[in-house]
């Protein structure tokens, strides 16, 4: 799932000063997993907010909506009733939902709430970890299901680099080096020899090198 | 003649109180049972565990007007559905560091951990509460807040 790490309240104080009716717009996906963006955060965000306006004597109306979904047109249409009530609308989804509000509501300034960070898991409570780039060529087949290109910081295919120390990379003694965990995932599947093999030039046209991606599926267009 | 809500003197502090069911608010019935008085200025709600109370509970009475908010529940490693007065913790925690980031003392929000057992206790700490609420002065978020605002 995306990510997702809470704005500073402050910052979100600083870009609403302008405006005076904000709706405050949450997502009931993957930032609701990851506690940053959904029904729950949207509710203390805006009494948060509430509270600063009523302690400082500013007149604002602070409203809020939770979505399915804000990266699907279908539940973006569910706000259209509503939104002329709002100067401005303050997204607690990912960066996708952001910019799809923003497309679908073309005069209706958009504020992002939370911090967009990475593609990961929820390794334990409270702690989400990295674990996709979206490079577009998955190479896990080949790794022990452990992707270097996410997990190691430099990328390496064919690694560990010299800076790998007991099982630790260099930029961090809490960082796993991501090859030692291939290493020892190909010892479990008994797969060592597909270490040997050298990695082939990846085709780093499908990562961010080849401009916005885009997937068409011709046989679900309608 | 000063204003009975902002003068000093005689501001009585609104504060919520949450209690839990297994030790805070049966500490609070043995106060009573001991004869022991403790300040009117806290308003309980009793709830099955802190562990139920989340951030929204604690916020929702500060945006009414309160001008505090403590959370009474087991103590540690005493909790009957065995971590969540230590979640409550935490949540209090994050709710003081958001009333930091918006300008509001953090210390209007407190946990305190007692059993059932601790009659006096409860009265301490309500008492205490109470004290550091009148230093803080009202909320700036209620009406006595508001008119001492208005007065300065």
């Amino acid at each position: 799932m995306i990510i997702a790490s809470k704005k500073p309240i402050e910052e979100i104080i600083q870009e609403i000063t302008p405006y005076s009716r904000i709706l405050i717009l949450g997502c009931n996906e993957c930032v609701t997993v990851c506690e940053a963006g959904g029904k729950k955060e949207v509710e203390v965000l805006a009494s948060a907010l509430r509270i600063f306006c009523l302690s400082k004597d500013i007149e604002k109306t602070i409203g809020e909506h939770t979505l399915e979904r804000q990266c699907d047109h279908e539940y973006l249409e569910e706000i259209r009733n509503i939104v002329d009530d709002y100067d401005a609308i303050v997204s607690l989804a990912c960066g996708v939902g952001v910019q799809f509000a923003a497309e679908k509501y073309l005069t209706m300034p958009l504020i992002p709430g939370v911090n967009t960070v990475c593609l990961g898991a929820n390794e334990d409570r409270g702690l989400w970890t990295e674990r996709c780039q979206a490079c577009g060529s998955c190479v896990l087949a080949r790794t022990g299901g452990i992707c270097p290109v996410s997990r190691c910081a430099k990328r390496v295919l064919n690694g560990p680099c010299g800076g790998s120390t007991n099982g630790k990379c260099e930029i961090s003694k809490d960082t796993d080096c991501a090859w030692q965990l291939i290493i020892d995932r190909l010892k479990a599947l008994d797969k060592m020899e597909e270490y040997e093999t050298v990695a082939p030039v990846k085709d780093w046209s499908t990562d961010r090198a080849g401009g916005p991606r885009t997937v068409t599926r011709e046989d679900v267009k309608i | 003649m000063p204003d009975i809500n902002t003068s000093e003197a005689a501001f009585e502090p609104r504060i919520i109180g949450f209690c839990c069911k297994f030790c805070a608010y049966a500490a609070a019935d043995l106060a009573g049972s001991m004869r022991i008085s403790y300040p009117a200025s806290v308003k309980i709600i009793q709830v099955p565990c802190t562990g139920r109370i989340d951030m929204i509970h604690i916020l929702k009475p500060i945006e009414d007007g309160a001008d505090g908010v403590m959370i009474a529940g087991c103590l540690e490693g005493e909790c009957h559905f065995l971590q969540g007065n230590l979640k409550a913790r935490s949540r209090v925690e994050a709710v003081r560091r958001i009333l930091a980031q918006i300008g509001m003392e953090p210390d209007r929000v407190a946990m305190f951990n007692l059993s059932s057992a601790m009659g006096p206790k409860f009265a301490e700490i309500t008492a205490q509460m109470t004290d550091r609420i009148r230093q803080l002065g009202p909320s700036p978020v209620g009406e006595a807040g508001k008119k001492s605002r208005n007065a300065a």
